[in-house]
Formats: C-alpha cells, structure tokens, sequence
C-alpha cells in the first residue's frame, strides 16, 4: 500500500469556481453600486488519487485555501461539482454524510484548531461523536480515541486524556490536531500549511508521521503549502496555483527540477539557498483576485513577456488575448502557457495531445 | 572596526514564578559593513538579545555584560545619552513591524516623527528626507500622504526599513523582517536590504530561524538554542557542514530542492525546544541529541574551536569527532 | 532512498508537566472523564480565584449576607416586623441593649428590619439577574451564530430595549400592574439584558471563527451540536462574570424601585425601610439608627458582589487572561 495505486481517483474536483462578494455599504447599494467581486477559485480541475500526496503551492491569494475548505464543505462553490470516488456530493445527503466522514482537515494553527476547553479526549472523540460512532471493530469509544492518539505518535494514550490543549508544546498539539482526523479512519486528509507554524526543528516529526499514515493507511493526502520546500519533501504531486486557477501540475521531481510555467520558475528562483541572493524576477505585490487580467492572468508580470521572448515566440498575442487552461506538456506533466506549449509544438510537432 | 561587540551577555527576566534566564552569557561581534545572522526557534533568547542592546528590556530585568555599540558600553549610558543613540547609531526592524504602524497617522508624518525626535531636523526638513527615504526603499514619495491601510505587506515593511535608516544609524537590527510574506515579497524586501547594507556601509544584525534566508545574506552567522550561542563561524560552511548536532536538524528543515537526498525523507527532532525556565542539564540540548552520549548529561560545553574562523559548543568536538552530514 | 518508518518508532514521551498530576486511576467510560474533567476544572478556577484577596474578601461578605437571609428566622424574630407586635419597643429610639440598631416610628427593632430586609433584596438580585441573563444569552448566541439578517433584526432590538429609561418604564408597569415585588423583577429583567446580549454577540462571533469549530462543521455537526458543544462553553464563562456583576446591579434597581414607593409596601426591604424613613424626616431629625443599617447593608452587598465579580472576570474571561 506503499505507492498510489492507478486505479479511479478517490477525490475529483470539475470546473470549480468560488467567489467572494464585497460589501457595499447602504447607500452605494441602494444607487445600484455592486461590491467587488474577488474570483478566489476561478476554474480549477483537480483529481486526487488514492493513498497520493499532492501539495497544492502558491502564494496568499492565489486560491489554494479557498480550494481546499471548499472541498472541505466549508464554502460554497458558485460553479463546479466535487465528486467523492466517483459519486458527485450534491446527489444526497447520504453521500455527503459519509464524506463528511472519510475526508478530513488538519488546520494550520494547532492552537487554535483546539478548543481551549475541551481535554484532549473531548477534541478527538469529537469527530466520533458527531457522527454517532459509539464503537468500531468492536472498540469502544475510549479505546478508539487512544488508538487514534497513539497512532499520531502520543504514547501512552491514556496519559493525555485529561490534558487541556494549553499544556502541551505546538508539536504535540498538531499531533493531537492528526489524531482527531485519524479517528474517523479518512480516505483524504486536507492539510492546510501543516507545519509552518511549528517551530523548525519539529517540523521534521510532524512531516514524518503524515507520510508514514499514507504508507501505513494508505490515505491521501491534499497538502496547501506556500514552501514549495515541503512539497519537496513529502509530496508525489505539485499543483501550483496562480489568482484562482492552477498554472502547473505534474509529478513532484518534473515540476520542481524542470518547472514547464514561468510563474513556477519565479518561485523556484526565490527560495533561498546558499550561493548569492537571488534576484527576484517578478516585480510588485501578488495580484488582486477582484481584478484579473486578460488573457493569461499571469502576462503583466511574466517574465517571459517582459523580456520579449513570448514576442519572439510569436505567442505574445495570445498570451495578452487569450485565456488557458492547463495543457499536457509531457505525459502527466501539465501547465497553462502558450510560449511552453508553442516550444512543446515545434519540439515534438506531430505528438500535441 | 566592531560596531557592535557584546561579551557574556545575560538576560534574566524578573515574573511571578521567580527569575527567568533569557540569555545565559552570549558573545558576538559585527565589524562595519557586514552582517552577522542569528538564527534560533522560540525560546532560543534571541528576541531577548534585541532588547537587551537597545536596553529595551522591562523593567526589574537584570542585564548583566557589556554591549559596546561603537565602543560606548549601552549598558552603563545614562539615559540622556541612552536616548540620543537609540535609532542614530542603532535601529531596530522588528517582528511583526508592519503592525507598529499608528493606522490613524500617515505613513510620513509617522517617518518623520522618528527623525524630529532626535532633534535631527524641524518637520518640514524632515518630510522632505522621508521622501528621500521612502526613495531609497523603493517607494514613490507620493506615498507619503497615504495611511498604513492603504500598503501592502511588503510595502508596509519597506516604511518600516525606511523608519530604521531615519537617522542614518551605522547597525540595523533586524528581527525576523521576512516571516509573515511572501516568497516573492521575501525575496524583494531580502534584496532591498543587501543593497541597502552596501550601498550605505551598514552593519546588519539579522535575526530569524530560517536558516536559508540567513545563507544568503550573512557572511557570518550563529546559532543560539536555550539562550546560548551554541555554534558560529562563515554561513555557507556551517549550513553545509554543521559542527553541532542542533544546527543539522535545524539545516535539515530547509532542503535543498533538487537535492535527492531530501526526497520522502523529512528529518525532525522530537521534543520541543526548551522553555527559559526549564533548561536541561549539563548540554542544553542532549535530551533531543541524537548523539548524546554520558557526558553530556553533567558536562556545560564551551564554545570549542572547530575549524577555520568556527565555533561548537559540542563535546564531541574536544574529543576530535566532528559530526558528518 | 530510505525506506519510511514503521510507525512503531514514534514514541513521544508525555509532556513533562503531566506526570505527577493525572488521577491515580485514569477513568475508562467517556461519562468518567466528562465528570472528571469538570472536577479539575473547577478545583482550579478556586485555587486560582483563592489568590486573588479581594475576590475573597467580596466572598466572605457574601456569604455573611447570604447567611443572614437564609438564617433570618434564627436571627430576629419574624414578630418584630409586625407594627402590632408586643415584642415594639419605644419608637425612634437610638440603639441600646434591647435594641442594637434602636427603633422605628412603630418600635420595631431597625435589626429585625434589616435582617428581614436582606430577603427581598437578594431574592430580587437572583431572579432579576437569571431572567435578564437567559433572554440576553440565548439572543447573544443567536444573532452571534446565526449572522445576517437575524442578526441585524436582533441587534437593533437589542438597542432598542437598552434606550428605554429604566424609571419611567417601572412607574409605568407598576401604575399598571400594581407595585408587587414581581413587577420590580420584571421590570429589571427586562431593562437590563441588552449588555449581557451584546457581550454575548460579541464573544460568539469570534468563537465561531475559531478553526476548532470550523473543524466541527466540516465534520458535519449541526447547529445544536456546534452552539452547545463549542459556543456556550466558550462564552459561559463570560456569561457568569458578567452576571454577578448584573446581580449587584439588580439589587441597587430593586432599592431604588423599592424607595421610590414602586414596590410592594407591606414587603420589608431595606428599600422600603430607606423609603419609610425618609418619608417620616428621619434625615433632618437626626435619626441615623434608622438610615445607616440598611443603607451600609445595601452597600456592602453590591460591594461584595462587584468585588467577586471582578475577580470572576479577571479569572474567566478569555481576554483579560494570559493564555
């Protein structure tokens, strides 16, 4: 159970778009002003394969949040449908109930995903008893939350029960964060920006025990991260999301060593390493999802624009007129630009799928 | 020439729960021009380290060394003169900065409000150098009439840089300016300041716990963990090969990409690092060292010399076995 | 590439303030730890609470009070209050052995009438209290949980209700439905639960951005589950902060009601005595006994009970404490 498997995706997400609306205050909406409308999701197609870990990367606003608490059921898409192995999640409410069960969040801020009332056994038999599982393979419900404490790497279990979220360290929280997931025994685990808030030295542990639960229990996993460092490290797939679509998609080792978009080749180039600083290539702030360029969202500040070579390519037209989406470059490896699709054409003219 | 030179410095906070040792005897050195990294996690005492030189600590906290800041001791200044060097010899950016911003003020009142303090200009002179400062970070000056909401992240934290340089300091103190942005922000703000440094012959104090960052902007850096320095020496050679166990769990959280060796093979200490009042004994870090070995139980380390311009508070390095990667 | 570990190998030793403290036996049923749980919880708002010396001292005094009002029998005869009662001595007279707080216009013991008066007042405070609390809890979650609409429509009835001035609503209610110590509780649970429901709001909206309950929902919890589970623990302890606060201030409303004639004549409080006394000029004629008892009284309880409240607050809520 070791490598995913090639079989149907447990987890799809078909032409997905989320937006915010902005408030306008009474006066303004009565004159018939509307308030900015921020695209957080603006068409985004994703599957996610059984017992995978796939690292959704971007910078803030580029919709990778928004993203992963839609798929949560925690914001509602204005467009699109999720389907959970194979079923769409608006069929019924007994779909989504098991769902709701088999897929799973694991918060940024242990901290704040614990409540500071609760004891460590209230928080992870939560899941349990929402659901009204009161026993499991023939476990009752204490035994269910201990093997679940243990299986996050707290041992002995039975010590924690009573412990408020307060007395433990950051490390030992996110675990507890993990055990509260692994009780309902998920297909998925959503994890948003896991380890950054985690002190670096812990990271480490925390980033060992989510890949040693895919390999143990085969279960997927949907990683937001902003370091593409971590994707590095623990993910099979990268996505790389820009103003609400994804730009860039392959296997992790192609997208992060021979990066196909030149956004992905932005970020690569600003991760520090020994050796110099590096000179960052793109220029301003990150861009305004209430206000999305034409074309290709990324031109204004493509490099590949900036310098001439799109112009060169010829494609500069189409890269300021014409929007994309995600084009299979080499097998498995997809990214949304005209210049690497126009380079793929004349390298290999006769193969364009 | 040493801008900034501190010997044995220690920071013991006063609480409810009895004294607190922040700092337990720390020593560095940053000459002109150059820039010294610190990096450490929570609880290391490097925050604790910036207070202490600007004597910005709370009161009732004993700081007992000697930090000599362009060969004045700060810590024995009196206050007339304390004030008159805070920010025109030493200045500080520090954490979270963007939020030290009056939202009610704009952003050039504010900037000169630090150099009309210090007795340095009359507003009107000092408006038109905090065009020029604002000029120098890479901001319009029409920016000046614009109130803290109105930036960005990124630009918030270039006023907070242009605020530090207000009074031509000759040390920047800058504690984690990078770690709430962006990459892409990160990057810009990183190459702000390199130019800044050399452009200006600035000495730079640059305190964060990413190890990567500080490779590439300080030529010099240490590692502090439990409120010591517990190595030191040129960045890439301690980041490439690291002398103290700490500093190679530390180094392995930020993996190279590409490099093969990181792939599927995150690498982490378990345990926490310790709080102020709950330091292990002997070496600090033996509880979660992977070498530890009996002595290092009962046995304080010195800062040992480990190789060219380098330092180890490890005990494996007297007895000749430095730790390979 | 290294194989990944067995999970076998992540042993994470128990935090280290936990070992000498756990029970000796670890309950088993999840019923055990609930009740265990509020155990320690409690025994460790007390010794926190013990530390604090004004709380402490604004709980002897309430006990004391609360003592009096219980035990009132035992204290003073029930006879005393009773204009008609053989047990009257001389009226107005100043203390003496007989009588340590000396006479009323009728010779009744000013001590059986303070004593005596502790009950209304207190009674009074509670109910007031309780009923102002519930309407402005359940609203506060309310329009906190639910947003939108509901929330705007509650909040200006909430402002509403806090505009309407306390006295001549109570006139009004009293000329109506008679004075009776009934309108007066009814009159201060209605004026007073506005602040309770806006601390309240307050409070729920940001509980209900926490992750831990966005988690609960993304786990499919409804919203009984999510009110009673995650908001009112977290904002319980806000509720009863603020409600000890609210008790001292129903007590004063009731002494004010009470002496302005709007209560019930034939109840002895130490409102009505105030009002009796002043009504009979006992201000100008120097008659002290008759004022300063139950007006000190008065003052000592709100004391008292602001002063727990305080410490209550300082204990309970989320922002005042270092966490």
């Amino acid at each position: 159970m070791t490598t995913p498997s090639e079989t149907d995706p447990v987890l799809e997400v078909e032409d997905l778009f989320v937006s915010f609306q902005g408030r306008v205050g009474l006066g303004a909406g009565l004159a018939g002003k509307k308030g900015t409308t921020a695209k957080a999701v603006d068409g985004v197609d994703l599957e996610l394969r059984r017992g995978e870990v796939l690292a959704l990367a971007g910078e803030s606003g580029c919709g990778k949040t928004t993203l992963a608490r839609t798929i949560m059921g925690l914001e509602r898409p204005q467009q699109g449908e999720i389907r959970f192995e194979g079923e769409p999640l608006g069929k019924s409410s007994k779909i989504l109930r098991e769902y709701r069960r088999r897929v799973q969040i694991v918060f940024q801020d242990p901290t704040a995903a614990l409540n500071p009332r609760q004891t460590i056994y209230e928080s992870v038999a939560e899941g349990l008893r929402i659901h009204g599982i009161t026993s499991q393979d023939g476990l009752p419900e204490e035994k269910l939350v201990a093997r679940a404490l243990a299986r996050s790497g707290l041992r002995p279990p039975e010590r924690f029960f009573l412990v408020y979220p307060h007395e433990l360290s950051g490390g030992q929280r996110q675990r507890v964060v993990i055990a509260g997931a692994l009780v309902l025994e998920p297909e998925i685990i959503v994890a948003d920006e896991p380890v950054s808030s985690l002190d670096a030295s812990v990271r480490g542990e925390i980033l060992k025990l989510l890949l040693g639960l895919r390999d143990d229990f085969g279960i997927a996993m949907l990683v937001v991260t902003h370091d593409l460092g971590l994707a590095w490290t623990i993910a099979d797939r990268v996505a790389v999301m820009y103003l609400g679509r994804i730009v860039e998609i392959g296997p992790t080792e192609e997208v992060l060593t021979k990066p196909l978009h030149p956004y992905t080749k932005a970020l690569l180039e600003v991760v520090p390493e020994a050796g110099g600083l590096s000179r960052p290539v793109l220029s301003g702030e990150p861009p305004d999802p209430t206000r999305i360029p034409e074309g290709c969202r990324f031109h204004p500040r493509c490099p590949e624009v900036v310098s001439g070579a799109a112009a060169s390519a010829g494609v500069e037209g189409r890269c300021r007129g014409e929007d994309l989406g995600l084009i299979e470059l080499t097998p498995e490896h997809l990214a949304a630009c005209h210049l690497a699709a126009a380079r793929r054409r004349d390298v290999v003219p006769s193969t364009m799928t | 020439m040493s801008v900034l030179s501190v010997r044995d410095l220690e920071v013991t906070y006063r609480t409810q729960a009895g004294p607190i040792p922040a700092v337990r005897g720390v020593s560095l050195d940053i000459a002109t021009g150059e820039v010294l990294g610190l990096a450490g996690e929570s609880g290391c005492g490097k925050s604790s380290i910036v207070n202490a030189i600007l004597r910005l600590v709370p009161p009732g906290t004993t700081v007992t060394g000697e930090v000599l800041l362009n060969g004045e001791n700060v810590l024995t200044m009196k206050p007339g003169r304390l004030r008159a060097v805070r920010w025109t010899q030493a200045s500080v950016v520090f954490q979270g900065a963007m939020h030290a911003l009056n939202p009610v003020q704009r952003i050039g009142d504010q900037l000169a409000e630090a150099i009309v303090i210090h007795g340095q200009s009359r507003q009107r002179e000092a408006l038109v150098r905090a065009g020029e400062l604002l000029d120098q970070v890479g901001l319009p000056p029409r920016r000046l009439r614009d109130y803290p909401h109105e930036l960005s992240g990124g630009q918030k934290q270039r006023v907070m840089i242009a605020m530090a340089l207000a009074c031509s300091p000759s040390l920047i103190i800058a504690d984690e300016p990078t770690t709430a942005l962006d990459v892409m922000v990160q990057a810009q703000v990183l190459s702000l300041l390199n130019e800044l440094q050399h452009e200006l012959g600035l000495a730079m104090l640059f305190i964060t716990h990413d190890l990567s960052v500080l490779v590439e902007i300080s030529g010099r850096l240490a590692i502090m963990y439990a409120g010591k320095i517990v190595e030191q020496g040129p960045s890439v050679s301690v980041f490439e090969k690291p002398a103290h166990p700490y500093t190679e769990a530390l180094a392995a959280a930020f993996p190279a990409i590409g490099d093969q060796r990181f792939r599927k093979a995150p690498s982490g200490l378990g345990g926490d690092p310790p709080q102020p009042d709950a330091v292990p004994t002997g070496c600090s870090f033996h509880p979660r060292c992977p070498y530890a070995f009996d002595a290092c139980a009962s046995t304080v380390p010195d800062l040992y010399a480990s190789g060219e311009g380098r330092r180890s508070a490890c005990l494996l390095v007297p007895k000749g076995e430095l730790i390979a990667r | 590439m290294r194989p990944p570990e067995a999970l076998g190998r992540y042993d994470v030793e128990a935090p280290p303030g936990v070992e000498p403290t756990p029970p000796p036996e670890v309950p088993r049923s999840p019923r055990a730890i609930a009740w265990t749980r509020r155990r320690m919880s409690a025994k460790r708002v007390w010794a926190t609470y013990r530390k604090n010396r004004l709380g402490m001292i604004g709980l002897g005094a309430l006990v004391f009070f609360i003592a009096v009002a219980v035990f009132a029998p035992l204290i003073a005869s029930k006879d005393g209050l009773d204009p008609t009662c053989t047990c009257t001595g001389v009226p107005l007279q100043p203390p003496s052995l007989h009588f340590p707080f000396g006479t009323d216009n009728f010779g009744r013991s000013v001590f059986t009438l303070t004593v005596w008066g502790s009950r209304p007042s207190l009674i009074v405070g509670l109910f007031a209290t309780l009923i102002s609390v519930a309407i402005g809890a359940v609203i506060g979650i309310f329009a906190g949980y639910f947003g939108g609409k509901s929330e705007a429509v509650l909040m200006r009835l909430t402002d509403w209700f806090l505009v309407i001035p306390f006295l001549p609503l109570a006139i009004v209610l009293a000329s109506i439905l008679g004075p009776s110590l009934f309108v007066i509780i009814v009159v201060i649970g209605v004026t007073s639960w506005p602040s309770t429901a806006r601390i309240v709001r307050a409070q729920s909206l940001t509980v209900k951005t926490r992750p831990y309950v966005e988690r609960a929902r993304a786990l499919g919890a409804g919203h009984w589950h999510l009110t009673s589970r995650h908001i009112l623990p977290n904002v319980g302890p806000l509720i009863f902060a603020n409600t000890v606060l609210l008790i001292a201030i129903a007590i004063l409303s009731e002494t004010t009601l009470s002496f302005l004639g709007l209560g019930d004549p034939l109840t002895t409080s130490w409102g009505t005595t105030l009002s009796a006394a002043f009504g009979s000029g006992a201000a100008s004629a120097g008659q002290w006994w008759w004022l300063l008892p139950p007006g000190l009284a008065i003052v000592f309880v709100v004391l008292a009970f602001t002063l727990c409240g305080f410490a209550l607050d300082e204990i309970l809520n989320p922002r005042l404490r270092e966490r």
